[in-house]
């Protein structure tokens, strides 16, 4: 019996056998060309419903936040919701680009770019939220240590201060692993462009990049330290947003277990993000041979796995309900699957731990409609998953005289889904002013990219041996 | 017209990406030459590397591996920048910390100690993330790879198009010692170069400096920032105080203390509780203004232990012994300035029971005021057993005194 060597062999990762050349031009075109129709109904769809998302956010800084559902004892409903909502879909990006990275999947250079700006415009979207639902954002100030005439400083040991720094600091990072990865593209448009506008613009933003080795070897360490250090923050950053609700001692919120729970519903929904998106882009801008169908299906098995993960989160936190024998721990589960709320917490069951399972079918990862549907419900369950775990948890508290229902007003919806016409606009806008694929890493995985020999300084032909065997 | 115009701003934009722009000088910068295919270049650069060029570099348009091997490059340095600045991140955070809530503005927060360790995790996990990231970065681009350098002399050649694109260069510069253009244009076509070519430096590299150090550069930047800010300033002043909604956190619809509400009938802005109503853990006194003959009933609910004595002895030296004197002689601190209070040594005060002590403390007793609002219910019982003790004290028997050895 004899092992079969193509089974292990991975498939190409851009198909066609494109040159460097034709990577050059299918990746920059859409920078390149008037936009397309699709693009500016798109953008109009989603700049409208950024107009809506404005008009509640002038409501909600004008007359408070009295104009949101919120009451009480529900006193985080959906300005929370969406906060960790959007967080949790960056996380997909930097897992892509940094944790991805550092497994040496080669696959993930051909939805990197894309993943990191959704992970950029994500983080922007939620930040908008916690801001705002401090009621005064004019004030937001007040939320970073800086000397005031009160002479106080913020509260160290607060979670909500953490997340302030994990936020911060995740964007930071985030934007800084984003540009970095950008400048040898720019300087690809740079060298491509027949505008003189956009010719100084590229000149600018890629620093004068010459593609010289010398820089390419501090660039690729550097590359490399990023994700190093971008993975346990990825990490850190939902853990942190976890603790706003572990470190309470709300039923349903203080539990040890919602780190990771966090972590891995972030992954799952993020991967679901991009999935969704990803099977617009490739059709719309013809890059079905760049970001092929085994991209989809790899993602697609990440979110088999994540979404099991949670499956299992969620049974976890019912056993541990029952087995710690603390009623109000129990009540609030029975409450959550089988009390008023129990519509959301069966959708976002059915949505994150059901139809995901449909993955272990090859016949269904590989195809693209059935796909297109389940991440779209993986986008829902995720949603609903943070509508539960607040809601829920709040609407019955200790004392059944303050028992109450949450309902969202005009204003909550209208900043819903002005929060994805933020990050809509911002990605259409990026599809379009900046390459989608980063071109160079693509480029370097082409069969036949890399060199075969790998020579040392030597003269005439001849290996200077240098301690080592010149392999 | 609106398409005249647009014409007419294409027309200036049009630019020929072939044609080399950029004033170009006489002065050579170095020899290049173009290679098709990633193995002719990594053994081309390993020759060059190989006959002694210093001042040489390989441009390709994605890393190629093994490269830095083939030129005899050192090992990239940016790790130690990385490292150093997060050490500094992680303790410039810890610093931070540290000084604001344990130095600074020491606040009691959740019964933890002003400065304590794991609430301060977190952040100082960020800190030092956010400055090795930010390090990192900085270190990459201006240290070690000197950018930016928009008017590299490469730039806007024919060479760097090829070589950002889909071919492989090398370049070796005519400052390297060993530079003669006769043997470099030969060493490229022997390696298997298919184009050699000159880059000339531009006027612009030639005559001025850094231009990051202009003195016009220089202080039109400071001059920005001195505008930016003090126009911010005046703005947010103006914006804060001065315009709806934007206000400030007393800014509230509430009603003060001391001031009228037009919400109520009596106008009166202070709500008064509703008749009977008692406070948590403030029973009324029963015997509250009756002679102490009747709270002859009134008993000890606490057992002497030492926990309580001393709890006694503290509320007693409190709030007793300025009148009383420690240890209950009737010799307090006052001078004068209030009647002096009988002895509690006393037979009168010996025979009594303690509900009657406890009935004055509760109630006063003529010119004594009542202690019930300072002193809970509690700590007046834990007085009285400190009281009996100070009594006992007073005339021990040889009994008492073999015990306390
Ligand atoms: C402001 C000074 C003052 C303070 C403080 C004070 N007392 Fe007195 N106390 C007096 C005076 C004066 C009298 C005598 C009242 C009278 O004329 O009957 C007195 C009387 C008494 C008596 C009754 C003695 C007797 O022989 O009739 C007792 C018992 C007593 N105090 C206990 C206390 C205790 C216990 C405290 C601490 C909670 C206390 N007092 C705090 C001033 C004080």
């Amino acid at each position: 019996m004899s092992l079969d060597a193509t089974y292990t062999r991975e498939l190409p990762l851009v198909e066609n056998n494109a040159t460097l050349k034709d990577l050059d031009n299918i990746i920059a075109l859409p920078t390149e060309t008037k936009p397309t129709k699709g693009w500016w109904i798109a953008i109009s769809i989603s700049s409208t419903a950024l107009l809506i998302g404005a008009i509640s956010l002038f409501y909600t800084i004008y007359y408070g936040i009295g104009m949101w559902g919120n009451n009480q004892p529900v006193g985080w409903a959906f300005g929370i919701i969406n906060f960790v909502f959007w967080i949790g879909i960056g996380h997909a990006g930097t897992l892509i680009s940094a944790i991805l990275f550092l497994f040496r999947q080669k696959w993930r250079t051909g939805i990197a770019r894309f993943a990191e700006a959704m992970t950029i415009f994500a983080v922007m979207t939620a930040g908008i939220f916690p801001i705002i639902h401090t009621g005064r954002p004019w004030l937001g100030g007040y939320l970073l240590p800086l000397p005031n005439q009160n002479g106080v400083w913020v509260n160290f040991m607060s979670p909500l201060l953490w997340d302030v720094f994990a936020v911060s600091t995740y964007f930071t990072i985030s934007f800084l692993f984003w540009g970095i990865g950008l400048i040898p593209d720019l300087a690809i448009l740079r060298d491509k462009t027949t505008s003189k506008i956009k010719k100084n613009i590229y000149k600018v933003l890629s620093l004068g990049w010459t593609n010289s080795n010398r820089n390419w070897s501090n660039y690729e360490r550097a590359y490399l330290i990023l994700a190093g250090i971008s993975t346990p923050l990825v990490l850190s950053v939902h853990t942190i947003v976890s603790f706003d609700f572990a470190v309470s001692v709300i039923p349903g919120w203080h539990t040890t277990i919602f780190p990771p729970y966090f972590v891995a519903g972030a992954i799952f929904s993020g991967f679901g993000m991009v999935s969704t998106v990803l099977i617009i882009v490739r059709k719309v801008f013809n890059m079905e041979h760049i970001i092929t169908i085994g991209h989809l299906e790899k993602m697609n098995k990440i979110l088999l796995a994540t979404g099991t993960m949670v499956g299992f989160a969620y049974s976890m936190e019912f056993f541990v309900a029952w087995y710690s024998g603390n009623t109000f721990e129990s009540f609030t589960f029975v409450n959550r699957a089988f009390g008023p709320y129990a519509w959301a917490y069966w959708i976002m069951f059915s949505c994150n731990v059901f139809f995901p399972q449909l993955f272990w079918f090859r016949k269904i990862r590989r195809s693209i409609p059935i796909t297109f549907i389940l991440v779209i419900l993986v986008n829902v369950g995720m949603w609903f998953e943070r509508f539960v775990i607040i809601v829920t948890s709040l609407h019955r508290d200790f004392l059944p005289s303050s028992w109450a229902m949450f309902t969202p007003t005009l204003t909550d919806m209208g900043l819903l889904l002005g929060s994805f016409g933020f990050f809509f606009t911002l990605l259409f806008l990026f599809l379009k002013t900046l390459p989608l694929v980063s071109i160079s890493e693509v480029k370097a995985v082409v069969e036949g990219a890399q060199p075969t020999v790998h020579p040392h300084p030597h003269t005439n032909g001849k290996a200077i041996q240098e301690g080592g065997d010149g392999h | 017209m609106i398409k005249k115009l647009i014409d007419k701003l294409n027309e200036i934009n049009k630019f020929d990406r072939n044609a080399d722009n950029g004033e170009r000088s006489k002065k050579l910068f170095g020899l290049a030459a173009l290679y098709e295919t990633p193995n002719e270049i990594i053994e081309a650069a390993a020759v060059v590397a190989g006959k002694g060029y210093e001042k040489f570099d390989v441009y390709t348009p994605y890393p190629l591996h093994g490269m830095d091997d083939a030129m005899g490059m050192d090992k990239p340095k940016v790790g130690y920048v990385s490292f150093i600045f997060g050490l500094t991140g992680m303790c410039l955070a810890l610093l931070m910390i540290g000084w604001m809530s344990g130095i600074d503005y020491p606040n009691i927060i959740g019964g933890k100690p002003f400065f304590s360790l794991p609430p301060s995790i977190p952040i100082t996990f960020e800190g030092t993330i956010l400055l090795t990231g930010i390090a990192t970065v900085l270190g990459m681009l201006v240290l070690f790879n000197k950018l930016p350098k928009i008017d590299s002399p490469l730039n806007d050649t024919d060479f760097m198009r090829n070589v950002s694109s889909d071919k492989y260069g090398i370049v070796i510069q005519t400052d390297d010692d060993l530079f003669t253009e006769q043997d470099v244009k030969n060493l490229y076509l022997s390696t298997g170069a298919y184009n050699v070519q000159e880059i000339f430096y531009r006027e612009s590299n030639l005559t001025t400096k850094t231009p990051l150090f202009d003195k016009k550069f220089i202080s039109a930047i400071i001059g920005t920032a001195v505008v930016t800010a003090v126009v911010t300033y005046f703005i947010v002043n103006f914006v804060l105080y001065s315009t709806v909604p934007f206000d400030w956190m007393w800014v509230q619809p509430r009603i003060d203390s001391q001031s009228p509400s037009t919400f109520f009938p009596n106008n009166s802005g202070m709500r008064e509780p509703v008749n009977g109503t008692v406070a948590r853990g403030f029973l009324p006194y029963e015997y509250k203004g009756l002679p102490d003959s009747s709270v002859k009933l009134l008993a000890n609910p606490l057992a002497v232990s030492k926990e309580v004595l001393e709890r006694g002895q503290d509320r007693f030296n409190i709030y007793c012994s300025p009148c009383h004197g420690y240890f209950g002689e009737g010799d307090g601190r006052l001078k004068g300035l209030f009647p002096k209070p009988p002895t509690l040594h006393s037979k009168k005060v010996k025979e009594w029971t303690d509900g009657n002590i406890y009935h004055v403390i509760t109630n006063g007793q003529n010119v004594m005021p009542s202690y019930a609002e300072q002193v809970s219910r509690d700590d007046r019982w834990a007085i009285i057993h400190y009281i009996r003790a100070l009594e006992r004290s007073k005339d021990a028997s040889e009994q008492d005194v073999e015990l306390a050895k």
